[in-house]
């Protein structure tokens, strides 16, 4: 897997711009807010990251937001009601989403096309429900006041800073959702280039003759669908944190629909196409805020015109040459 | 017990009219129509300017919702989901066209009508009551006895007619029927336009009861995916049966569940989700449509 020289400036530039370029930005312009925003934007990336990786085995994944608020609440009531460290609650969120989705997918990655889709639709509404009537997540009041994370330090050295003593917590928690995002979007590239991502591919394009040559679809559908489950509860454990609260409605069918939007406007073909559609989707309803009440109209508007003139997603302009990645 | 019953005719037949239009589309072109809960929504709304604000008679009202939803299915269909599909390299992306059309018509819905609850005044008034073991208001019978009357005639129209036979015929293979000489283009957009028409018109009858309000599409159109899937996608029959099916679950968990609380639909979605894993093509559908 190498890379050419071109690739690593893309990288290295993407790298600067996020890490470096954004905060001096802000700094400048004095948009504090666009931190929240921004924030936001690379959480929703991650999670959005999984539902491409169902696309990629050719599913239609509406149910992200259902292992997004699995992951808050896991996270949630780790932190509040167990003591744990939020950076050991973190993975924890993203492990029990996995499995989670390992129970569910055994029965309805069975389905295909359409079903699946408006399965996993269902399953959104499901995990709300659950959240309401279960007692362990105080029903539609929610888990709230759930602590800023702690610091994290290994044999005394201090590897994170505790966010509770800090000034301004909303660089660290922007800076924290980047590099999760980097590291997500980094395996992602790993899994696509790799033996499974060719696997996944040509799943993609026929599953029953994958499987007459002896590719274990089963096995595999189960694996990305865990993966893709593991990224949604984790983007979903850092955004409790961040709003240091959770509820049932924190992740609805309306989100789980968004992160689905986010991978088609951002291309379905291309692994940084959840990234760009997370970043246009949300960043251009907030700037349409000062709209007001036309904000949603030339939103969907602009939604719709897009996907009119590009029906194969925004990176689909760059690469119209036939140049599939 | 009868009460139950009736309950689950009256939710039953309401809903069997939403999944006939969600299905109709989604046999015609493999299009989910997200937007389909917000096409209700203004036939209902239709219904309440032309009778609620105008005081023109009911059965104008309903015609109106019907006509204004044909238009605008027609419209959407024509300059947007065809050149779509067709320029498109995955079927999928008419899935983000649908729910951009869905987003579009809720921001079109809280522009003209606002957010607020409405309603209209009865059509008829009165009660029925048997005995107090069957208490039914009579525009709920009304109501009721109009959905079954438009489901007969819309499977009239689909059986006997050449437009219904086209339409058979587009559903079951595109390619055939373009061969036979049907012209695809045109049949699309008028089964588009009657699937929204359905849908109107069902937000039309609707308002006379439960009134209506900007937040009921989302909901409805989740529900009205639930009954194409118990039924089987792109099935009419399927379709009907999965109304009815919703219905009766809705009315009979209403009525048994009522004193845990709200887990009716908890364990609705449950049981469809298991039924789902044991026969994934739905009650009548073709396997993997």
């Amino acid at each position: 897997m190498g890379f050419s020289s071109k690739q690593m400036m893309g990288l290295g530039v993407f790298l600067f711009a996020i890490f470096v370029g954004v905060p001096l930005l802000i700094g400048a312009t004095g948009r504090w807010d666009f931190y929240f925003t921004l924030t936001s934007v690379a959480l929703l990336a991650i999670a959005s990251a999984g539902v491409w990786l169902t696309f990629y085995i050719g599913r239609i994944n509406i149910g992200q937001g259902a292992f997004a608020l699995i992951g808050a609440y896991v996270s949630a009531i780790l932190v509040v009601k167990a003591g744990w460290s939020f950076w050991l609650s973190l993975p924890a969120a993203g492990l029990f989403a996995a499995l989670v989705a390992v129970l569910i997918g055994l029965p309805i990655l069975r389905l295909r096309g359409v079903y699946f889709a408006m399965i996993t639709l269902v399953l959104t509404q499901v995990v709300t429900l659950t959240a309401l009537a279960l007692p362990i997540t105080n029903g539609a009041k929610g888990i709230s006041n759930i602590p800023l994370p702690s610091g994290l330090s290994l044999f005394g050295i201090p590897l994170i800073p505790d966010f509770g003593s800090m000034e301004n917590t909303k660089l660290a928690f922007y800076l924290t959702a980047c590099i999760l995002m980097v590291v997500t979007y980094a395996a992602l590239y790993r899994l696509v280039n790799s033996r499974l991502g060719h696997l996944c591919r040509s799943m993609q394009q026929n599953e029953e003759l994958a499987s007459s040559i002896g590719v274990n679809i089963a096995y595999i559908r189960i694996v990305i669908f865990a993966i893709s489950s593991f990224f949604g509860g984790l983007g979903g454990a850092m955004f409790g944190s961040i709003a240091q609260s959770v509820y049932p409605s924190s992740f609805q069918v309306a989100d789980s629909v968004n992160f689905m939007l986010n991978c088609f406007l951002g291309g379905l073909g291309y692994v940084f196409g959840p990234m760009l559609g997370t970043l246009v989707l949300y960043f251009g309803w907030d700037l349409l805020f000062e709209f007001g009440k036309y904000q949603m109209l030339i939103y969907s508007t602009l939604l719709i015109l897009i996907i009119r003139f590009l029906p194969n997603g925004l990176l689909s302009i760059r690469f119209s040459k036939g140049d599939k990645s | 017990m009868e009460q139950i019953l009736a309950n689950g005719v009256y939710l039953g037949s309401q809903y069997a009219m939403i999944a006939l239009g969600l299905t109709l589309i989604f046999a015609l072109m493999n299009v989910l129509n997200f937007a389909h809960g917000q096409m209700y929504v203004i036939g209902g709304f239709v219904t309440y300017t032309v009778y609620g604000q105008l005081g023109l008679p009911f059965v104008v009202a309903l015609v109106m919702s019907c006509v204004t939803l044909a238009i605008l299915g027609a419209l959407i269909e024509k300059f947007l989901f065809a050149p779509v599909i067709k320029g498109s390299a995955r079927e999928e992306s008419t899935m983000l066209l649908a729910a951009g059309i869905a987003f579009f018509l809720d921001a079109l819905i809280l522009i003209i009508f606002g957010e607020k609850q409405r309603g209209v005044p009865k059509i008829v008034n009165g009660v029925f009551n048997y005995d107090f073991r069957l208490i039914m208001p009579y525009d709920r019978i009304l109501i009721c006895g109009l959905a079954i009357l438009s489901i007969v005639a819309f499977i009239g129209l689909m059986q006997y007619t050449k437009t219904g036979r086209a339409l058979r015929a587009l559903a079951q293979d595109r390619t055939a029927a373009q061969l036979m000489g049907v012209n695809v283009d045109r049949y699309s957009m008028i089964g588009f336009a009657l699937g929204a028409m359905l849908a109107g018109l069902v937000g039309g009858l609707l308002v006379t009861i439960t009134g209506v309000n900007l937040g009921m599409g989302g909901p409805t159109s989740i529900k009205a995916f639930m009954m194409v899937m118990i039924g089987g996608a792109g099935v009419i029959s399927g379709a009907i049966w999965g109304g009815i099916i919703l219905g009766f679950m809705e009315a009979i968990g209403l009525a048994v569940l009522s004193q845990y609380g709200d887990i009716t639909y908890l364990l609705i979605f449950i049981s469809l989700m298991i039924f789902l894993a044991i026969r994934p093509q739905g009650l009548m559908g073709k396997p993997w449509g």
